[in-house]
């Protein structure tokens, strides 16, 4: 599958525009999230999964995204969704990807985004008694954290 | 916990454990000998390198970013500066291309000494006495650890790339002693190789012990040398060159098993393929400017337009990916670092139930993490 092809296949099959930069970028609801992870893995055989992170646009919310590629046919995507002012919780895509649990967990001790389905949702590089999530863009860099300044 | 049913253990292994190369603490938990169930706790070298580089510029995040994984500092900043003159369309000089091979393929040797010392160490008993291989291993890395103090002053962490170029040009000499370094090391893994190959206890330690599968391989994103030993032919370096890496000849060394031995396979032949590159671009490395962007004089200096790019680069643990988003000032809005090392971590609850105790040890060293990395 060339990248021209896996372009047209999601623009049929989700209905959204889909960039021709490298890698490409498809932005989709957070409903179709999971449906999205299965056919980039499924149909357009991108198997190998880069990273899960998210991103805090302040008043518009948070937006997770997930980098994942076909090794076999260098096809790169770079899947988007936008979760909307003030929500904080997205679908687990831990059944599709095995790698998502670690990164799941690292996005949930930095922002704070609960992932419904994910099997041991807990902090990853925080410890648990941690307050806050330092990621998100109203959490000052000098926050100060008991019992150091 | 459940308790039912044979009886089990649980035990501690760090955080300050000798074979975890950092900080690094695994819960597991044993039937007899055998591992049932490992959970691993990280995060004790965490440092948000996240947070950090949303409040440090362009100029002078690089330097910090070697911070990541200090075992190879070179390649950590490789990914930065390549993400951020990507989204600003900053041309790279063609001699400063080759000199980012250059120093990316010293440092993979460098770090591929490191990690076949302290793993053999790991393995002390069964290599007759422990310690021989990783003094051998730290006397070769010295020297290239040398060739980097010749070049920017600094052993471990560097600041040698900026955006648009690099911040040193070789000095005189510096070449051809980079040439009897790589030609000195290049005899030396054969040594190596011949003390471990035909060392029953390192085989027997090293064969079908942690299997990977290709499937596993890829669903959890593991890169590099683990992905390779695991039957999957794919190398950054050539499947999406960057930094003129097409301009030379190199192998991408592939074994099948997925086990601890196919690893150090790859790696070893891994050695051999970064001296024929550092050679080619030795041979070819062209004359000019060292970087296209004026000399810093203010730490704000930098300034890209808006917009977002992912660019990755093959460090010795495989895929180093930087992820800038930029708002058009002279720092990112948001950079996600994608630490090798911390999937390749992800993979050990996976492959070690199932091990004897002791597999535990030659399976994390096989990993090769380094903790700044995965803690970032």
């Amino acid at each position: 599958m060339t990248a021209d092809q896996a372009r047209s296949s999601i623009a049929a099959t989700f209905g959204v525009e889909v960039t021709a930069a490298v890698p490409m970028v498809v932005t989709v609801a957070p409903d179709r999230w999971e449906e999205l992870a299965r056919f980039a893995k499924d149909t357009l055989g991108c198997r190998f999964f880069s990273f899960l992170t998210a991103v805090d646009w302040k008043e518009q919310g948070l937006e997770v995204v997930v980098k994942v590629d076909n090794l076999d046919d260098n096809v790169a995507l770079l899947l988007k969704t936008r979760l909307g002012p003030g929500v904080s919780a997205c679908a687990s895509l831990t059944p599709v990807y095995r790698g998502a649990n670690w990164m799941e967990r690292e996005c949930f001790d930095m922002f704070g985004i609960h992932f419904d389905g994910h099997p041991d949702l807990r902090r990853i590089l925080l410890e648990d008694t941690w307050v806050g999530h330092p990621l998100l863009k109203s959490y000052a860099v000098d926050t100060p954290h008991p019992p150091y300044r | 916990m459940d308790w039912s049913g044979p009886e089990r253990l649980q035990m501690n292994m760090g955080p300050q454990h000798p074979s975890a190369h950092g900080v690094f603490r695994a819960i597991v938990t044993l039937e007899g000998e055998t591992v049932v169930a490992v959970d691993a706790v990280i995060g004790y070298l965490h440092r948000c390198h996240e947070k950090l580089s949303e409040t440090l510029t362009y100029a002078q995040y690089p330097s910090i970013a070697s911070k990541t994984d200090y075992v190879a500092a070179m390649t950590s900043e490789f990914a930065y500066v390549m993400a951020a003159e990507e989204i600003g369309k900053f041309e790279v000089p063609k001699r400063a291309q080759y000199l980012r091979v250059i120093v990316a393929e010293l440092q993979r040797i460098a770090s591929h000494l490191l990690w076949l010392g302290t793993w053999c160490m790991d393995m002390g008993g069964a290599l007759g006495g422990g310690a021989t291989i990783f003094l051998y291993c730290i006397r070769e890395r010295e020297l290239v650890l040398d060739l980097f103090e010749a070049l920017v002053g600094a052993r471990l962490l560097y600041g040698f790339f900026q955006v648009g170029g690099t911040r040193y040009d070789i000095p005189d000499g510096w070449a051809q002693k980079c040439r009897e370094t790589i030609d000195l090391i290049e005899g030396r893994i054969d040594e190596y190789e011949q003390m471990l190959e035909r060392n029953a206890f390192f085989l027997a330690r090293a064969k079908g012990v942690g299997i990977v599968s290709r499937e596993l391989a890829q669903d959890v994103g593991i890169a590099g040398p683990l992905l390779r030993g695991s039957g999957i032919d794919y190398d950054l370096r050539r499947n999406a060159p960057y930094s003129s890496y097409q301009d030379f000849d190199f192998r991408v060394p592939t074994e099948k098993d997925g086990d601890c031995f196919a690893r150090y396979r790859v790696r070893m032949a891994e050695f051999r393929e970064a001296i024929t590159i550092i050679r080619q671009a030795l041979d070819k490395l062209p004359s000019g400017p060292i970087s296209s962007r004026p000399a810093l004089k203010s730490v704000a200096q930098i300034r890209i337009p808006k917009g977002e790019a992912y660019a990755r680069v093959e460090g010795p643990r495989g895929e180093v990916g930087s992820y800038i988003i930029s708002d058009g000032s002279a720092k990112p809005y948001r950079m996600k670092w994608r630490g090798a090392s911390f999937s390749n971590l992800a993979i050990l609850p996976l492959i070690i139930p199932g091990h004897k105790v002791a597999d535990v040890v030659a399976i994390m060293g096989s990993v090769d993490p380094v903790f700044g990395e995965v803690d970032r």
